[in-house]
């Protein structure tokens, strides 16, 4: 960091000590050098200061200022005041929330140093990436999720108190332990928004019954001559979204239990590009909260106590323990993330002669445009694939394990050297790829003529099996589909491996 | 442009909703946790919260995942002294490729428990679940303080607190139509004629507009001057104190510290009366408890004493129950309180007192109570207490509850057994 410091200026604060005028003071500042110098480009920002306690309640409702209630939420809260109380864990500096306008938490306990910290962490990082990330802009609407929220937890309390809590919550379990496989992965879905749901419900009410009445229609008589053709599969292609399967088509739900299914979907589906983007978007915040407060610095508007304090918190953050060490626990998505985003600046700024030959399309660009064009473009699987640099592999010391059960042993496949680079690259993106991560599980037929069996099909990728809690997960699946639910594992050659069944 | 806003005063616990549910999801596992802790607790540690383990399979939402096996690979950071195509041996639990997950176990408890803190009041509501004392009657209402408050209608007295708005501003609204209405009748006539006269105005018309002004205006003054809000208006919410009916009742509690109880046996003991006692104290907010102790002597003592205290002698358990029925009649007529006692002994007594202890029980003693449970502690053959009892027990089924209890861990339980709720028992 350079020191110059050409017009002195008075430092913002001096104590330790927050006070609101500071928070808008600081706030200025950090949206005027974000903007003006750096071109973040942010939704407004709702800043909100809170207890730890009404901290932890955000936690445990994934931090949404509000949802529907459920036991699990329930258990969630117990378990972060049992861990915060114990002193095992602190309470992360913030929660920020994807919405419009973009809510970010403050607690009251932080000093100065730390909110203005999470002020540009959140309210100027997060936020910008929120904007700015193809994702989000094309899977979410950050205008819209508070009040589908409102609607969802209204819609379900209305259930409850029509239908009882018990059979509401049974619902929503099932609902849950699908509500991975609640997302379109290709699809573009609408944005969710109250209004809408709210107008549409009726007519979909009305328009699902129809539909699945069409379905189940009563069989057709020359049924038996048939037999010997094959008949199409219901659905024709196989459904990777299970809970829109179900919503649409499930024989015995009622309107309510759809409507349920579908909140959960939504929800789903909301959070689907946040699980995508962790290691570009705590990267991104924590590259600008770093850039941003240097710059305070520079400008002498912080003094060196703010910066230490700061610093100190700062490496903490981003520290990465090795796979050795008691505290690993994977990688640290802040220190990877972290760690690109000031190598791609790097790259731009001071390339190297293997910068040349990785990066030629960025060595020596505006490293601005280039980190905006990173952000905007990319999700984690792609953007590791794109820009993760001998460098970076270096300085992490990443190596490649493989563990095949068919060997007594496990294998260095590469380390970080020249031949490794390419491969060490590859894996460490697909580790982020959802698809790769999740089983990939789909709909694959229905007994439509005879006794409405649903088969679902996993497609085994290098022989991985499901773990044991996928005959529970077929339990749920039975709760809402009414019938025979089968489950087949499937290796490459389509043949299938294990089968789960509930009926 | 960004908003600052102090949430700091909102609404605590917003996540209330969702522990009780939780709390109410895994009663089984809780209470069996309770009842753990119930047993292994000392006695000056029973009231206060508990933490609660949970197994973790039990409360795991269930999602589909890899299971170990098949072929993966994993991208770890912190490399020192591996070569490319180095084999290593896979370490133990199956950790070597890792899952791809990295997560950790966010309990840090590890994988097996889940454990959380439930507060001391949900504590005792766990512990004293479904417990009552049985055969509990209305015998007379308590003249104690107890009281609750009933709307009675309309009041024309009362505290400012109390008053009934809408009333007072209808009364008063009425008041002043039924006052005015004559004048403003009038006002009305008047103004009519005013506009009546049309310009240009003759004398006598013109005197005549300023008499008719004057009178508008007098009649304007007039009713102004009708108060917006009387005190006869002022209408107050009548509330009438009426007392609670509330069951009187007494415990009597009675513990054997002679020579032939053991440490370990009183110990036992006073677990069991601490448990009644907090029982009590928690359910029944109007409770007299009598602490008899005795060996061969009976005396009353208080609360502190009677857990803390140590004595020894030989055991005549009659004193106890003599003193009992003196205490009965002197204090605690039956006609207007429910009597309970619970006893607890080795089942050691002097032989010769047996029969002093029949009549008692059966004639100055059982009639009388809604309720007697004895417990005889200790792993040995049933002694002669138990033996007589089992005799009493044959003619007083309903309100005599003898059970046998061998450590502390059977307390709890038998606890429970004895004072359980029981539906449709009348004495």
């Amino acid at each position: 960091m350079s020191l110059k410091k050409s017009i002195k200026r008075q430092p913002l604060s001096t104590q330790s000590e927050w006070t609101f005028e500071l928070l808008e003071i600081y706030d200025r500042e950090i949206a005027r050098i974000a903007k003006d110098k750096f071109k973040l480009d942010t939704y407004p920002n709702q800043i909100e200061v809170i207890r730890s306690d009404q901290m932890m309640d955000a936690y445990s409702s994934v931090g949404m200022p509000i949802n529907y209630n459920h036991w699990s939420f329930g258990k969630s809260f117990l378990s972060t005041e049992q861990n915060y109380q114990r002193g095992r864990m602190g309470l992360a500096y913030e929660i920020v929330i994807n919405s419009s306008p973009c809510i970010s938490y403050l607690m009251e306990e932080n000093t100065m140093t730390m909110q203005a910290l999470v002020i540009a962490h959140a309210c100027y990082g997060h936020n910008s990436f929120f904007k700015g990330n193809y994702l989000f802009k094309t899977w979410t609407d950050a205008e819209g999720i508070i009040d589908y929220l409102q609607f969802a937890r209204t819609y379900i309390a209305q259930c409850e108190e029509r239908h009882g809590v018990e059979e509401v919550e049974k619902l929503l379990d099932s609902c849950h332990s699908l509500s991975n496989y609640g997302v379109d992965r290709y699809k573009r879905p609408n944005p969710v928004s109250a209004i809408q749901e709210q107008k549409y419900q009726q007519e979909r009410e009305n328009y699902i019954q129809q539909h699945i009445n069409d379905i189940w229609r009563t069989l057709p008589a020359q049924q038996q001559n048939q037999s010997s053709i094959e008949e199409p599969r219901f659905p024709a292609e196989a459904e990777e979204n299970l809970l829109y399967f179900i919503e649409k088509n499930a024989p015995h739900l009622q309107t309510w239990q759809r409507e349920i299914v579908r909140i959960v979907r939504k929800i789903s589906q909301y959070f689907y590009p946040q699980k995508q983007t962790q290691v570009m978007n705590e990267g991104w915040a924590t590259f600008w909260h770093y850039t941003l407060l240097h710059q305070l610095y520079d400008e002498g508007l912080v003094t060196d106590g703010f910066m230490l304090e700061f610093l100190a918190s700062h490496t903490s953050v981003v520290a990465q323990p090795d796979f050795d060490s008691p505290y690993f626990s994977g990688i640290n998505p802040y220190a990877l993330g972290f760690a690109m985003m000031q190598d791609i600046r790097r790259i731009c700024e001071n390339p190297t002669e293997e910068d040349k030959e990785w990066f030629p399309d960025i060595a020596g660009s505006n490293w601005l445009d280039t980190l905006h064009d990173a952000m905007k473009n990319y999700r984690d699987e792609s953007f590791i694939l794109q820009f993760l640099s001998p460098k970076i592999i270096r300085d992490f010391h990443l190596f490649l394990v493989e563990d095949d059960d068919t060997a007594d042993t496990i294998g260095i496949n590469a380390i970080h050297n020249k031949r490794g680079y390419q491969k060490i690259r590859e894996h460490l993106a697909q580790q982020y790829n959802l698809g790769y991560r999740e089983p990939d599980i789909q709909v694959y037929d229905v007994d439509l003529k005879g006794d409405r069996r649903l088969t679902l099909q996993h497609i085994m990728h290098d022989r991985k099996p499901l773990s044991d809690t996928a005959s529970e997960v077929v339990k749920h699946l039975h709760r809402l589909w009414g019938y025979t639910v089968v489950l087949n594992s499937v290796d490459d050659n389509g043949i299938i491996k294990k089968s789960f069944r509930c009926s | 442009m960004s908003y600052i806003i102090d949430r700091r005063l909102n609404s605590k616990n917003k996540s209330t909703v969702n522990r009780q549910r939780f709390l109410k999801r895994y009663r089984k596992q809780i209470r069996k946790s309770v009842s753990d802790a119930v047993n292994q607790r000392n006695i000056k540690e029973m009231e206060q919260g508990e933490s609660i383990t949970i197994p973790k399979k039990d409360i795991s939402e269930p999602i589909f995942g890899h299971g170990s096996g098949g072929r993966r690979t994993i991208v770890h950071p912190g490399n020192k002294e591996f070569a490319e195509g180095d084999r290593l041996p896979r370490p133990e639990g199956g950790e070597g490729g890792g899952s791809g997950e990295g997560q950790a176990s966010d309990s840090g408890e590890g994988m097996d428990d889940f454990v959380f803190q439930i507060s001391q009041s949900e504590f005792l509501e766990f512990m004293f679940e479904d417990l009552a004392l049985p055969n509990m009657i209305k015998r007379q209402l308590s003249s104690s303080d107890s009281f609750s408050y009933h709307q009675a209608g309309i009041s024309e007295v009362g505290n400012p607190n109390q008053m009934n708005l809408v009333r007072t501003m209808r009364s008063a609204q009425a008041r002043r139509i039924a006052l005015g209405g004559k004048k403003r009748k009038k006002r009305r006539a008047l103004r009519l004629q005013l506009e009546s006269l049309i310009e240009p105005l003759s004398d006598t018309q013109q005197q005549q507009k300023m008499e008719i002004e004057e009178e508008i205006a007098l009649l304007t003054k007039q009713l102004n001057a009708l108060p917006f809000i009387d005190d006869f208006d002022l209408k107050y919410n009548l509330k009438v104190k009426i007392p609670k009916p509330s069951p009187q009742a007494v415990m009597f509690c009675i513990m054997d510290v002679s020579g032939s109880m053991t440490q370990d046996i009183k110990n036992t003991a006073k677990r069991f009366f601490f448990l009644l006692y907090i029982f009590l104290q928690r359910n029944y907010g109007k409770i007299d408890v009598v602490f008899i102790r005795h060996h061969t002597q009976a005396s009353e003592v208080d609360e502190e004493t009677f857990f803390y205290d140590r004595e020894t002698g030989g055991t005549v358990v009659s004193s106890a129950l003599e003193m009992i029925s003196e205490i009965i009649e002197e204090r605690y007529p039956p006609e207007q309180w429910n009597i309970y006692t619970a006893q607890a002994s080795d089942g050691d007594n002097w032989p010769n007192d047996q029969v002093k202890c029949h009549q008692l029980m059966t004639q100055k003693i059982l009639p009388f109570v809604q309720y007697f449970t004895y417990i005889e502690i200790g792993g040995q053959q049933p002694q002669e207490l138990w033996h007589l009892y089992q005799n009493i027990q044959k003619d007083f089924s309903n309100n005599f509850a003898t059970s046998r209890v061998e450590d502390n861990a059977d307390i709890y339980p038998v606890f429970r057994e004895l004072f359980k709720k029981r539906a449709n028992h009348e004495s």
